[in-house]
């Protein structure tokens, strides 16, 4: 577990920020506390001069100094008062109240001065200011302080403010421990993931993601990745079996040319003889070139990049175009071709391909069924049997039902059929084409011979 | 013909630069987009034969610039991208003809023939066609040789056309499939040739002197 790791990650970043989020909030709710507190008591100190001070000045009001003294008098003499009371004279001399002497402190604007009591007991943090009082100038000279003993009340501020800040730090402390905790757990799983990443990298491709089973967001980023995994592997099996196909395909004609080839060089004497090897030479490697493009279509088709450019098109009038072209063939073959046209579907897809595959199967048809057997290319709507379909049939040997997954592979060829021409991809891309336009391939036993149909998803009005 | 190869693979430039000359054409022959670029906009060529993937640009954006400027020499694309969009892409680029690598050589030949005659023929819009005593008339769809009158069915009548429009010339299986029914792949079935067996039925039948030829490996020529 890299801890350095950690304070570079997302997740501690993350972690950081809603710290100092909690922090932040912690902080506004210490200061409403300390407000609600400290603060309180200040003002009520002040309230509580204010309330003395008009006590005062009533007394003053009614019966001048004298009054004035008798009632600073009483009320100093009242014991654990925090109120400071002193009447002085014009010099500033004590007449009464239970301060010893005027301090000469210098009133602020509003008459409020804050000053040290000399002959109070020193306190021990040595705190300078430890009073608080308003000063008046009466008549005649003489002065008057109201003021209270705020020793008390900052010492109980002190306190409120020692415990926010340790109520402050323990939220700093709790709050970073635990992000540290919560990002290391997710660290963690994100470390086992980005480690078994690295393994597939590496080679081994078997290896899948762990999954806890909560169902949480890096599950389903497990389960995700897995299932990409899985879908890469299963690609890759079909890429492979491609590739052995096509090895295998293409090395039998290539090394047949090259022998070919060969042997000429060996053994031809005359213009004439080169000619004719050349020529057959030239025939492979058509041949070979037949393989590729067809190879090439068919990765095209299962791309399914061509989707994009669908458009509408008539499937009838696909089946009357191609049987066009194929029907001097077919006559030519010996056959009886014909069309059966029930419907003028229309269907989203790509007219090259799809003519090519019906090209395709018609090339089967004629090349499988004997003379006189009957050819027929048929066009149906979604009201028909199967639903929208082109469809070829033939009086050909036709496709034991259990083999007709099987000749869709690839280079699939029967038995049967080794003896005749074909690379063995003509119904495979057939297959393929069907697939990109989300149609089924549907192989059924004409009775004799064989029933190929391309049928095509219904779709919903519009 | 005045022909410009832009392909900078030596070895197939080399090839069909030979080639072409040996069928009697001039050929110069560049090796990247920006020389193309040049050499097509400052001499006049018959056709110009564009690869589509030089070095640093798609031969696409060559035509286009060209077209943009003005330039109509018909162009023959060559791709190692044989797919049914690239073909569209190509066309749509201001291509006149699009061929996927590997080809053979008489395929390219009969179609840069074919488009350096639709050139020096003009655009003009005919209405009768006459290769010797061959005439096809193509408003009232009739065809006569010498004094006879030679029905056709509409597939058979198109396939004749293509062949009196490129008289003298090689025309492919591919270039017919392409032409008369617009379809770009290769049947496996022999389809073309069973169509030219019947329509040389109809045409030289009666007549002494043949005017459909197959030639060998390469595909047909219809000439007096």
């Amino acid at each position: 577990m890299p801890d350095l790791g950690l304070l570079r990650t997302t997740t501690f970043r993350v972690a950081l920020l809603y710290l100092g989020l909690f922090i932040a909030s912690v902080l506004v709710i210490l200061g409403l506390i300390y407000w609600f507190t400290a603060g309180f008591i200040e003002r009520q100190t002040d309230e509580t001069i204010a309330a003395e001070i008009a006590g005062l000045r009533e007394h003053y009001r009614q019966r001048r100094l004298p009054g004035l003294i008798e009632v600073v008098n009483a009320r100093s003499a009242t014991p654990r008062s925090n109120t400071l009371y002193l009447v002085a004279s014009p010099t500033y001399a004590p007449l009464a109240g239970n301060l010893s002497a005027w301090p000469d402190a210098v009133p602020d604007q509003d008459g409020w001065v804050e000053f040290e009591i000399k002959d109070a007991p020193p306190v021990p943090d040595g705190r300078r200011h430890d009073a608080r009082a308003v000063m008046f100038t009466l008549s005649g000279g003489y002065h008057l302080l109201v003021g209270r003993d705020t020793r008390e009340r900052s010492h109980f501020q002190e306190r409120v403010l020692i415990s926010l800040a340790w109520a402050l730090l323990l939220t700093i402390g709790l709050g970073a421990a635990g992000g540290v905790l919560i990002s290391r757990n997710v660290m963690h799983r994100i470390d086992a993931i980005n480690r078994t990443t690295r393994q597939i990298m590496s080679g081994a491709l078997q290896e899948r993601m762990a999954v806890q089973g909560s169902g949480d967001e890096l599950d389903q980023l497990a389960g995700n990745l897995n299932a990409m995994l899985d879908q890469i592997e299963q690609l890759m099996v079909g890429m492979r079996q491609v590739s052995d196909s096509v090895a295998h395909d293409l090395r039998t004609p290539l090394t047949r040319l090259r022998s070919r080839l060969e042997i000429t060089l060996v053994e031809c004497s005359g213009e004439d003889e080169y000619r004719a090897a050349i020529q057959e030479a030239i025939g492979e490697a058509d041949r070979l070139l037949g393989i590729f493009s067809a190879l090439l279509s068919i990765a095209e088709a299962e791309a399914g990049t061509l989707q994009r450019s669908f458009q509408k098109v008539a499937l009838a009038d696909i089946a009357r175009q191609i049987a066009d072209l194929y029907e001097p063939a077919a006559e030519e073959a010996g056959l009886t071709f014909a069309s059966d046209i029930r419907a003028e579907p229309v269907v989203l897809g790509n007219q090259q391909l799809l003519a090519q595959a019906v090209a395709n199967l018609l090339d089967n048809a004629l090349k499988y069924s004997p003379p006189g057997g009957r050819v027929t290319l048929a066009v149906d709507g979604p009201d028909g049997a199967r639903g929208t379909c082109i469809s070829v049939s033939d009086g050909g040997p036709g496709i034991p039902a259990d083999q007709r997954e099987t000749v869709l592979r690839r280079f699939v060829r029967l038995e049967s059929s080794r003896s005749s021409p074909g690379n063995g991809l003509g119904l495979s891309l057939v297959d393929a084409v069907a697939r990109l336009h989300g149609a089924r391939l549907e192989m059924d036993d004409n009775r004799p011979g064989l029933i190929v149909a391309i049928v095509f998803p219904r779709i919903g009005a519009g | 013909m005045k022909i410009l190869v832009i392909e900078d693979d030596a070895q197939a430039a080399a090839y069909m630069v030979k080639g072409l000359r040996e069928s009697g054409h001039v050929v110069d022959h560049v090796a990247d987009g920006k020389d193309g670029l040049f050499m097509a906009g400052s001499e006049t060529y018959d056709v110009l034969i564009v690869d589509r993937l030089l070095p640093g640009r798609d031969g696409l954006s060559l035509v286009e610039i060209l077209r943009g400027a003005g330039t109509e020499t018909p162009v023959l694309f060559l791709s190692a991208l044989g797919s049914v969009d690239d073909r569209v892409r190509g066309l749509r680029a201001g291509g006149d003809d699009y061929l996927t690598k590997p080809y053979a050589f008489s395929e390219l030949l009969a179609r840069v023939e074919a488009l350096g005659r639709r050139k020096s023929a003009g655009a003009a819009a005919t209405t009768r066609l006459q290769v010797g005593d061959l005439e096809m008339d193509l408003l009232a769809r009739r065809v006569r040789r010498g004094a006879k009158q030679i029905d056709l069915l509409p597939r058979e009548f198109r396939l004749l056309e293509y062949l009196m429009r490129h008289a003298g010339n090689v025309v492919t299986r591919t270039m017919l499939l392409e032409n008369v029914w617009d379809y770009h792949f290769d049947p496996q079935t022999n389809v073309i040739d069973v169509h030219v067996a019947r329509l040389r039925q109809k045409i030289d039948r009666d007549f002494p002197t043949p005017m459909i030829h197959t030639v060998r490996g390469a595909g047909y020529t219809l000439r007096a």
